[in-house]
């Protein structure tokens, strides 16, 4: 039985409402109360907008027109909010293999120059989602988070994770220039890592990882004025290895502020992280997909256990956790729950998509005054099929 | 609850996740048991250099004098343990309560144990045909008249450990003494052995730096495996396929341990059942040494069928009763998904399971949350049935039928074989055998141990090679 931070049970008690988690009657929480109320009803009028706009002939897109079509009722007029969303049961990441993918341009961005980014696609067909402008707007959302004495502006980025179809490559070369610096990248192909792994190719999955600090190293060393990188739980490890080895730290090569992702990001590994590979750089953890925008984390460390929630960007994207026996209801504030994502952007609509993730519901912040998640990680349901973490 | 930190080459590691494990009948918490993270193993044994300085420091004779003094610490003592200490009575309630183990049993692995600590002299002497062990510290050093040289091939042995069978610690204890560093993963139910073991090493005199222990999921076991330049793994068919031909790693899985029966001696075969028995019975069939095979060119109905009703009588008590034979299964499912296996197999017209008309019930008794398998005796017709070949973690057994001069070319890899046999020809195939690992010629229990042989490989060899040396001095 393996035992977290938090419960592993999944909770299945009804979900408090936020006025009964913060009945305590301080202006603090009076003031959150407020936050919470404003942010529900930006989110639920944002949600109106997407929803007009996605299923208006004239602007949205052949896939979710012609969806509309085969149903007995109109979104347009019926969805007034977050909660009637329900009625679009769960958005199925299948409809995104395949073609054609023109389906998914929005008519009122035919004429724009498309992206499209991949995820998946090990064996069969990778999920294709379409791009135009959201992964700059998500990464300039997410800049925004950055505290700007561990990621300066001007200083140049090393991009040092999954690059070829993916949106990270663009999106982190894109979060640089933004910032004014110069976005430096090592090629790392993850759908051979894991067929490295299906195959019990051990050695050649060491040298393929060997060959990317390599060259992370190199350019490290290059004298390019690196002050930022983008990298994976298992990559930033062997890297801050790597340059253990030669008597130095990610801290003495340049590097005060590091950006990274990946449901290895257990408490134990933050802490791990913090206490014996960072040498003070600051480590920014995010939850992010190609569904979705950035997730940025609220700070964590020793004062609570190194656990770290997330915060979707809302009202761009929301993450709720929820009874898997029952998506149809949020777990309790603090309990388990598999996390489902919308996401609402004008260039891209996903109704109430079930991740491949589980975690413990986080009450709102004043940072972020609306529901988080934290303790990320496959859900347990899953688990036995899932490789995570390979590069 | 007691709590198992994470072992940082001797200082404990309280972990942020923790695994907890449980009473195998009650289901009752038993322990807490600190995990590690790859990153932590991998960043350690960057150091594990440092362990074989420490134990370079201390001549091999105090070493094997504090090996012998850690042979009473583990069996007398009470050694550290969570905030308090464990008796040895403890360790044996608390070894069967995570197990499946019957108390019985942990009390007789740990007397295995605590016999191979106080006779590594004699085993190390024998695994190195008498060489002066001062000569593996230094380095060098002369030996009648001759030059010699061994070269460490690592720091520290990297030991990837099972849950199922306390009796394989055996095999990491000489270790120490040969000025090996050790890293132990634990079986995630059998945190106990590497730990007490650990500390009794400790308090006899061992470096603390000189150990590691890290429990945790399988990525922790690869990161062992990934960090040390010699480790050994415990596991199935399929990870003894994946590491067979690394050269790095020594693997060890089932057994397929079996009793040929030579057409000189099959007629005589009453005279071997109590043999054949305790092959297949003793330690419930868990270890690798258990008989899984008895090969005979005839009169195997009637050795199935004695066996059979031997072994019927056995029955699943509870762990602390003296008489209990059989351990429990205790991961979820486990013992039913082996039962349709074996259901699976019997449906070839060649196999029968003889001992099914001699028990009362059926061959899986399941409780609240455990399950035990009674002892299952085949009668297996053709050689070349799947069912030939089974092994399985409880007392089970095939006795086939096969002509003595195909049995050599059908029995596949066997790590111990009983050959019953004064048929000279017989004998020198046998002992010509590529496919058999531990020979025993006459009427040996194939769970009969030789300790001052190499088991699986010399483990000497294995973590030193020798080499030519030449000094001016």
């Amino acid at each position: 039985m393996k035992v977290r931070s938090r419960s592993p049970s999944f909770g299945i008690v009804p979900a408090k409402t936020t006025q009964e988690m913060t009945s305590t009657p301080t202006t603090a929480n009076e003031s959150l109360q407020a936050a919470v109320g404003q942010a529900r009803a930006a989110l639920d009028a944002h949600v109106r907008e997407i929803v007009g706009w996605h299923f208006d002939p004239d602007t949205g897109c052949p896939f979710w027109l012609q969806w509309a079509q085969r149903q007995s009722w109109d979104p347009r007029q019926e969805i007034q909010g977050l909660d009637d969303l329900v009625r679009f049961d769960h958005f199925q990441d299948d409809w995104l293999r395949g073609g054609p993918v023109r389906r998914w341009v929005p008519k009122a961005y035919a004429d724009r120059p498309i992206y499209v980014f991949e995820t998946g696609g090990t064996t069969g067909v990778p999920k294709s989602r379409i791009n135009i402008e959201d992964f700059r707007i998500d990464y300039e959302e997410f800049s925004k988070t950055l505290p700007e004495q561990h990621f300066p502006h001007g200083a140049n980025w090393l991009m040092l994770g999954p690059s070829g179809p993916r949106r990270l490559r663009l999106a982190v070369e894109h979060l640089a220039q933004h910032r004014g610096g110069i976005s430096f990248c090592v090629d790392l192909d993850p759908r051979w890592v894991i067929q490295l792994i299906k195959r019990g190719w051990m050695e050649h999955l060491a040298a393929y990882q060997e060959h990317i600090i390599d060259q992370a190293i190199t350019i490290l060393e290059a004298g390019h004025d690196i002050r930022c990188m983008f990298t994976t739980p298992k990559l930033l490890e062997a890297l801050a290895l790597r340059l253990q080895d030669k008597g130095t730290s990610l801290r003495k090569a340049g590097i005060s502020g590091i950006f990274s992702g990946g449901t290895e990001f257990t408490p134990q590994w933050n802490r791990f992280a913090h206490e014996e590979l960072l040498d003070g750089a600051f480590m920014a953890p995010t939850y992010g997909n190609t569904l979705m925008g950035l997730a940025a984390s609220a700070p964590s460390g020793p004062h609570n256990g190194y656990t770290i929630a997330y915060y979707a960007p809302q009202p761009r994207a929301v993450l709720e956790v929820v009874d898997p026996d029952n998506p149809d209801r949020p777990v309790a504030y603090g309990q388990t729950g598999r996390v489902m994502l919308t996401t609402l952007t004008r260039e891209f609509f996903v109704p109430r998509f079930l991740e491949r993730d589980e975690g413990e519901r986080e009450p709102p912040t004043a940072g972020y005054p609306w529901d988080g998640v934290s303790g990320v990680r496959p859900f347990s349901r899953f688990a036995k099929n899932t490789t995570v973490g390979v590069y | 609850m007691i709590h198992f930190p994470v072992l940082r080459w001797g200082e404990p590691y309280e972990s942020l996740e923790t695994e907890q494990v449980v009473h195998f009948v009650t289901g009752e918490p038993i322990a807490r048991v600190s995990q590690a993270n790859p990153g932590i193993v991998a960043r350690d044994l960057r150091k594990a250099y440092r362990a074989r300085e420490a134990l370079r420091e201390i001549p091999t004779s105090e070493l094997l004098a504090m090996a012998k003094r850690a042979a009473d610490l583990f069996m007398n003592a009470d050694l550290p343990l969570g905030e308090g200490t464990q008796s040895p009575a403890q360790f044996v309630r608390q070894q069967s309560a995570t197990t499946g183990l019957s108390e019985q049993m942990c009390r007789l692995n740990m007397d295995k144990l605590r016999f191979v600590l106080e006779h590594l002299d004699e085993i190390l002497g024998s695994l190195t045909r008498g060489l002066d062990l001062e000569i593996l510290r230094r380095g060098y050093g002369e030996e009648n008249g001759v030059l010699r040289s061994y070269q460490a091939t690592t720091p520290a042995l990297g030991m990837v450990l099972p849950s199922n069978s306390p009796g394989v610690h055996t095999l990491w204890l000489p270790v120490i003494p040969m000025q090996i560093g050790l890293v132990l993963k634990p079986g995630p139910q059998e945190p106990w052995t590497p730990w007490r073991m650990a500390q009794a090493f400790f308090q006899a005199g061992i470096p603390r730096q000189s150990i590691a222990v890290y429990p945790g999921g399988a990525e922790v076991g690869a990161a062992v495996l990934h960090n040390t330049p010699r480790s050994l793994i415990f596991g199935g068919l399929a990870t003894v396929q994946r590491y067979r031909s690394n050269p790095e790693i020594q693997v060890h899985g089932p057994g397929f341990s079996k009793i040929l029966l030579g057409d000189d001696r099959v007629d005589d075969w009453e005279q071997y059942l109590d043999l054949m028995v305790d092959s297949v019975l003793v330690n419930s069939g868990r270890s690798c040494i258990n008989c899984s095979g008895i090969w005979a060119s005839r009169n195997t109905h009637q050795i199935a069928e004695a066996l059979a009703e031997q072994l019927a009588t056995v029955e699943a008590l509870p762990p602390e009763d003296p008489q209990a034979q059989l351990a429990a299964f205790t991961v979820p499912g486990q013992a039913k998904a082996i039962s349709e296996d074996i259901d699976a197999a019997l449906e070839s017209p060649s196999n029968e399971d003889i001992t099914a008309k001699h028990r009362q019930g059926n061959r899986l008794v399941e409780r609240e949350r455990c399950a035990y398998l009674l002892p299952t005796v085949v009668h297996c017709e053709a050689p070349d049935d799947p069912m030939a070949s089974k092994e399985y973690m409880f007392p089970f057994v095939s006795v086939v039928q096969s002509p003595q001069e195909k049995m050599l070319e059908s029995i596949g890899d066997t790590l111990v074989a009983s050959a019953i046999t004064e048929d000279e020809r017989f004998r020198r195939q046998l002992l010509d055998a590529p496919n058999i690992d531990r020979l025993n010629l006459g009427p040996i229990p194939t769970i009969s141990l030789n300790w001052l042989q190499p088991h699986e490989g010399n483990i000497v060899d294995f973590l030193y090679r020798a080499r030519a040396f030449q000094s001016a001095d």
